[in-house]
């Protein structure tokens, strides 16, 4: 299996990304944003970082990037791609999946872990994976997930709800939200469920001596899911 | 020709920062405000000379970078 990293001007979890990907047997290739040809992936992620200094808002300059081009085509003819964090700034700026990340309803930087439920199996990001809710990292300023109330009628009638924040048993509660994200949202697909789009950073929950191992989880079940 | 921008919040998004402001304002002796809500200007330098061709360009803009649509509002400042 084939993937491809993107790199920003400023984006910093694209090694950690790398190593992740690499570790459950990808063959991973970095790509530069200025580029404007994709290698040939099965896979193609935006990571986390702060492009472009997070100016104007996350994610927008990046989404006019060069390669994003290449990267929309992609999506749009049923590649897999796949935003965390900043990543999933971009996909939104790109207009891939519903929505915008707002600031954090308290104004704080949150730098945590959390657990969130899987809401949808029906896809090859979480078809198989053995859990119902996963321990993941999240760190951002800007993950308060908002939509139109038409919006968020459509991603719930098509079941685009990827993940929501829950308590560490799954319970869905207003007191397990971090950030104010609209119905507990930390991540959803867009129509097709070939992209997706998440706050929360699975490549750092890929060593048991570091972190936690749920990110292992989801990367060993998505290589297995896309072979 | 120089053209000016203001981005605005849509009445329904939550505008946390806003709040921080008015209630620092309110802290601060400033007691009568209803609400503040905060946005962003811009000043764009063209070479357009002819008002409406810059004006179009302007809002093209707006609605492919300056602004997100989803929720926020654009309004451009006639050229003077």
């Amino acid at each position: 299996m084939k993937s491809s990293v993107i790199t920003f001007p400023g984006s910093n979890c694209d090694r950690d990304m790398h190593v992740a990907l690499k570790k459950f047997g990808f063959k991973n290739k970095m790509v530069w944003h200025a580029d404007t040809e994709l290698p040939k992936s099965d896979l193609v992620v935006l990571p986390g970082g702060f492009s472009y200094g997070d100016y104007l808002r996350c994610g927008s300059m990046a989404s006019k990037s060069k390669i994003m081009q290449s990267v929309i085509n992609f999506a749009n003819s049923g590649g897999m791609v796949l935003g965390i964090c900043n990543g999933f700034q971009i996909l939104v700026e790109t207009g891939l999946v519903t929505g915008v990340l707002l600031r954090n309803k308290y104004l704080e930087f949150i730098c945590k872990n959390v657990f969130v439920k899987i809401n949808d199996k029906q896809n090859n990001y979480f078809k198989n994976v053995d859990s119902e809710v996963l321990e993941l990292h999240i760190a951002h300023n800007e993950g308060n997930y908002f939509c139109t109330n038409d919006q968020l009628k459509e991603i719930e009638d098509n079941n685009q709800i990827a993940i929501n924040y829950c308590s560490e048993n799954g319970e869905i509660e207003d007191q397990f939200n971090p950030n104010g994200s609209t119905k507990n949202i930390a991540g959803i697909f867009n129509k097709h469920k070939n992209v997706l789009g998440m706050m929360p950073h699975p490549e750092r929950m890929i060593d048991k001596s570091l972190s936690g191992e749920d990110g292992s989880l989801f990367f060993k079940n998505l290589i297995n899911n896309l072979k | 020709m120089k053209i000016s921008v203001i981005i605005t919040l849509k009445k329904d998004v939550l505008d946390p920062q806003g709040k921080v402001i008015h209630q620092t304002l309110d802290g601060m002796g400033f007691d009568d405000v209803n609400e503040v809500r905060q946005g962003k200007y811009f000043e764009i330098d063209t070479k357009e000379t002819d008002n409406g061709k810059a004006k179009a360009k302007v809002e093209e803009m707006c609605k492919k970078l300056l602004a997100n649509l989803v929720i926020e509002n654009y309004k451009i400042i006639d050229p003077k």
